[in-house]
């Protein structure tokens, strides 16, 4: 069955780790160009379903399609071929390398057959480099080695690497986590405004509210690999189970 | 501008050939002859950084470059093929496609697991090789002299001529190889070696990169060992021994990843040392080269290649 409008679906997901249930019953449909946000507390099951679409997981039972083909048992790579990338939590970087020559082999990894042993710094992809250096504010860190950089601008690295490929989904995995309180913002800023310019469909993990509130539009709240609430923010935030066993109780104001 | 040329690796390449074939007409023939060895040496070295530069090092070399070996020899007491060009060619040819048939099952394994596999492969050729009397079991067999495009050179002119020979044609390896590390397979070749799961996530394959690179170290194996066996005038299973490929791991540690003409160097400098350790102090070359190897592990962990990228860096940002 294939439906345009879902671009990505997942049908009846349940994963295991021995008596650990990371996923029980998942359903979910991912619109074009949506801004969705997973939230949870730790364990909930949100980087395990994550994982799961990127194809580093396989689910026990259910399957998860991608523009209506079933992509279940392909690889991360295929999958990522196919449009789907993802970011770190702890970003996956090439640390002796500079900003420059990670986006350089990111952007490498994109080519098609017929351009692939020409000399990779060409200048059609260095001038594609420096345009996303520049969307993500990195110009001044390009030729500096990442393993130097702050964690902020790592975390900004390794979600440009992601969007270099052009992809239609965009998995970022808790992008404020380990950065600094007067950072998040900062970075959450930049993040939606690197993003903004291509109709991306953006899922990412979060544990901060008002980040979840500010930056998506509709929330799916999993609790013990159960989905307890999925809808827009305001809704899904003031929702009684999410406030028990996810946000802590807290009353989120309406946006 | 002058500059600039010396950044292009085509010139380099064309000025360092150039550079050679007029100092191999003043040097005395024995040291012809070590440099021809260190070229066949260096061209195994070459096979390794490229591998190095994934991550990799293999301890079995010694396969190729016995394969590489047979192969000119064989051709030329069997089918009588003997224009060094022509073998050193096909050797580089035919021993790339065995490298690529056993690839796929070395790429599947990283760290030792795969130097030890690799050496595996060339322990079995020994063993192999030392049993088949036809092709002269642990003795070996002599190669028939080399020919240049029909014509045979008198014994006088044979060492320069095979010495040029291989000179421009590790030169013209040199810089295709060069190119293929400024590539995208030779850049995603350095992100395999850093971090694996996110080349994969980046929508490569390292399995790929990784076959890849072992099939073109084969192939340059392949011709190291063809050009060692046409310089010396004989082949031996020794050629395949784990001895051997360990002179092979000496070379590219002395050398590091990171210089093409490093690897020649260190080469050159086994070779020599060999040379005249073995005229001034017989029995003791082992304890020489086990010494120094020691010491440029210490002192240049990033091998003699790191010495030459500095240089070409500060080149550069003049």
């Amino acid at each position: 069955m294939s439906d345009k409008s879902n671009l990505l679906r997942a049908e009846g997901i349940n994963k295991s780790f021995g008596a650990v249930i990371a996923a029980k019953d998942i359903n979910i449909n991912i619109q074009k160009g949506e801004r969705v946000s997973l939230i949870g507390s730790n364990g909930a099951g949100k980087t395990t379903f994550m994982n799961m679409v990127t194809g580093y997981l396989k689910p026990d039972t259910g399957n998860i399609f991608f523009k209506g083909e079933n992509i279940t048992p392909l690889n991360p790579r295929i999958i990522t071929q196919k449009g789907i990338s993802r970011s770190f939590q702890i970003p996956q970087i090439f640390e002796p390398m500079s900003a420059w020559e990670n986006l350089l082999v990111a952007l490498g990894t994109s080519k098609t057959n017929h351009s692939y042993f020409r000399n990779a710094r060409s200048k059609e992809n260095s001038d594609y480099i420096d345009e996303i250096l520049s969307r993500f504010s990195l110009n001044e860190f390009a030729h500096r080695q990442v393993s130097e950089l702050p964690g902020g601008v790592r975390k900004l690295l390794d979600i440009a690497m992601a969007l270099v490929r052009k992809p239609d989904i965009l998995l970022l995995d808790e992008p404020t986590s380990g950065v600094g309180a007067e950072e998040k913002y900062p970075l959450m800023d930049t993040i939606a405004k690197a993003l903004s310019v291509e109709n991306l469909t953006v899922i990412f993990v979060e544990h901060d509210m008002d980040i979840v509130q500010n930056y998506s539009e509709r929330v799916i709240a999993f609790y013990q690999g159960e989905i307890i609430a999925d809808g827009n923010c305001d809704n899904v935030l003031n929702d009684k189970n999410v406030q028990e066993f996810v946000t802590g109780k807290t009353q989120v104001k309406a946006k | 501008m002058p500059l600039k040329l010396l950044n292009n690796v085509f010139f380099q390449s064309i000025f360092l050939m150039s550079l050679l074939v007029v100092v191999g007409i003043f040097i005395p023939n024995w040291l012809v002859f070590v440099i021809t060895k260190a070229i066949a040496y260096g061209l195994v070295g070459l096979g390794i950084i490229t591998l190095m530069r994934g991550g990799l090092v293999s301890f079995g070399q010694g396969f190729v470059f016995g394969i590489g070996g047979y192969t000119a020899g064989l051709l030329g007491t069997q089918a009588g093929l003997t224009d060094a060009v022509l073998l050193l060619f096909i050797s580089f040819i035919f021993t790339g496609f065995v490298g690529l048939i056993i690839a796929p099952l070395l790429a599947r394994y990283r760290d030792i697991f795969f130097a030890m596999l690799s050496l595996a492969f060339s322990m079995v050729l020994y063993g192999i090789l030392i049993k088949i009397d036809a092709i002269g079991g642990s003795d070996g067999f002599v190669l028939p002299e080399s020919t240049y495009f029909g014509i045979k050179p008198s014994k006088e002119y044979a060492d320069y001529i095979l010495y040029v020979v291989s000179v421009i044609m590790t030169g013209i390896v040199s810089i295709l190889l060069r190119y293929y590390y400024d590539s995208t397979p030779g850049l995603i070749a350095l992100a395999v070696r850093e971090n694996e799961l996110r080349v994969e996530y980046l929508g490569s394959s390292a399995f790929n990169v990784t076959v890849l690179n072992f099939t073109i170290a084969a192939g340059l194996g392949g011709m190291g060992g063809a050009l060692n066996g046409i310089a010396l005038g004989h082949i031996d299973p020794e050629f395949t021994y784990w001895t051997t490929s360990g002179e092979f791991v000496f070379i590219s540690i002395l050398a590091g990843y990171l210089s093409v003409p490093a690897v020649f160097l260190a080469a050159l400098l086994l070779e020599l040392v060999r040379s005249f350790s073995g005229r001034y102090f017989p029995d003791t070359w082992q304890l020489i080269l086990g010494v120094f190897l020691i010491l440029s592990i210490i002192f240049i962990p990033s091998g003699i290649g790191s010495f030459f990228k500095q240089l070409f860096d500060k080149l550069k940002n003049k």
